[in-house]
């Protein structure tokens, strides 16, 4: 079953064409590499994808609830010294289209759950602020995750973590996929080391190459590089 | 100590008193979102353009309320508008509105009636200007927004802290960025009599930057700001009471104060 739709999309972004006539569609249970350059226009896409950003021309079909997506962004630091703690941040990740006066037993089971697949248990009540950045984004991502989401939309994830850390979140991307069945659409600059780090676990991946156009779509096995 | 009791034994006392609490805690409540947002600068614009409002109903003795109301909510959504579409240069368009709305009631002020008293009063604020009406007002919106941050706390704190994630979450950001707009316009209006227009943002991010210093969680955070700028607000009504100055000026004399106090223990406390 196609999650999402595209055709045909046109997009800018700073008044340039960033995307050209771009067809894809997203199937369920798909593990999916964006890549390409920087400015190729991977996060234009994505963007367009999640809502953030209009499109030009084009159809983007979302056949699943808005709610069943989440989305990660890049460059997250922003927030650094917002008062909040990662309990409070995660718990963000259940709310729905109608605003929660409390959280129920069912949404802290759930953000049990995921903090103990995410392995951040320990940090539940530090600040956002006192984190490290491979903390900081495994909170994100368990915000992403706490409502088990159909479609899994992250934006070069691991840029700034070293690759100790980047490795480890691959493999709970590659196992979040295997298990839960979530669909993983990442932006990444590399897929060498994710494909490594698949090498035991065989998820099939599928690799998206943009560059304003769709220079490639197919398995990894198939890529050539960049 | 005998004159602060005799203070409160005057009705318009009384009556500043509780539309000012009022208004602390409302604008302590939407201040917190502001400053995380870092729309600190939105209050100030919006004061400006209370203040044209104000000039504008002085110069044709209109209703005071009932141009600054519709005028300064107009001025919140164009400010709101811009900043969404342009982004960064949100920061721009403040300038601009608030530059433009001052020019705009001096120079109306200065063809019409002049710098008399009132127009020194909508300035700096003045105890004096509460009437019946306002207390209702002041009051109404101050139990509004209570009920609104206890109902919808969680959505708020959402929000506030990542709007993308939650537009992206199918959430309509849209309604509650106008939302805050509209709150941080009347808080704007019914305060800047009392704090005069010049000074209604203190009101708005010197609570929210004082408790940000103090704790660390988000709820922490409202529920402190809306108690110093309770506290606050009432010794800068007995300071400007007792000996007679612009009520604004003695308010923000005390967030000064405190605000370095706070500074200066966090220093310490965090070497």
């Amino acid at each position: 079953m196609n999650l999402i739709e595209i055709s045909n999309l046109t997009a800018s972004y700073n008044g340039h064409v960033a995307l050209e006539k771009i067809n894809i569609n997203i199937k369920e249970k798909e593990f999916i590499c964006l890549v390409g350059e920087n400015g190729s226009g991977k996060s234009t896409f994505i963007k367009s994808i999640v809502g953030l950003h209009k499109q030009d021309k084009g159809i983007i079909k979302t056949k699943i609830d808005p709610s069943q997506i989440s989305y990660l962004e890049q460059f997250n630091v922003k927030s650094l010294d917002f008062p909040a703690t990662v309990k409070e941040i995660i718990m963000t990740g259940m709310q729905i289209k109608k605003s929660k006066l409390f959280y129920t037993k069912e949404d802290y089971i759930a953000f049990d759950e995921i903090c103990n697949t995410l392995r951040i248990k320990n940090i539940v009540n530090k600040k956002i602020g006192e984190l490290s950045g491979g903390q900081r984004q495994r909170v994100l991502l368990a915000r992403a995750m706490i409502n088990k989401p159909k479609l899994l939309i992250l934006d070069e994830p691991c840029s700034g973590l070293d690759v100790k850390i980047s490795n480890k979140l691959y493999g709970i991307l590659l196992d979040i996929n295997k298990e839960l069945g979530t669909t993983v659409v990442i932006a990444i600059h590399n897929v060498d080391e994710l494909n490594k780090i698949n090498e035991e676990k065989k998820v099939k991946i599928r690799v998206i190459h943009i560059a304003k156009n769709l220079k490639f779509d197919g398995n990894l096995l198939d890529w050539k590089g960049l | 100590m005998q004159e602060i009791l005799e203070m409160f034994s005057y009705p318009f006392v009384v009556k500043a008193l509780i539309c000012g609490i009022a208004v602390s805690i409302s604008a302590a409540l939407i201040g917190v979102v502001l400053v995380l947002k870092k729309y600190s600068m939105i209050g100030h614009g919006l004061g400006e353009v209370g203040f044209a409002a104000l000039s504008l109903a002085l110069a044709f003795n209109l209703p005071p309320l009932a141009v600054s109301i519709p005028l300064v909510i107009i001025a919140s959504f164009v400010i709101m508008l811009i900043s969404q579409k342009k982004g960064e240069a949100g920061d721009i368009t403040i300038a601009l509105v608030s530059a433009g709305a001052l020019t705009f009631g001096v120079i109306l002020t200065a063809i019409t009636k002049g710098f008399n008293i009132d127009v020194y009063g909508y300035m700096f604020g003045s105890i004096l200007a509460m009437s019946m009406q306002d207390v209702v007002i002041s009051v109404t919106l101050s139990l509004a927004l209570i009920i609104l941050f206890i109902f919808f706390y969680n959505r708020i704190f959402m929000v506030t802290f990542d709007e993308k994630f939650a537009k992206a979450k199918g959430i309509n950001i849209t309604f509650y960025q106008f939302l805050i707009s509209f709150i941080a316009a009347l808080v704007v209006v019914i305060g800047m009599r009392i704090m005069g227009t010049l000074l209604i943002s203190s009101l708005i991010v010197f609570p929210a930057i004082i408790s940000k210093k103090l704790t660390s969680s988000f709820k922490g955070m409202i529920i402190l700001a809306a108690v110093i700028s309770v506290i606050c607000f009432i010794f800068g009504m007995i300071i400007s009471f007792v000996i007679n100055l612009p009520t604004g000026a003695s308010i923000v004399a005390i967030y000064i104060l405190l605000l370095v106090i706070t500074s200066i223990y966090n220093l310490i406390y965090k070497n």
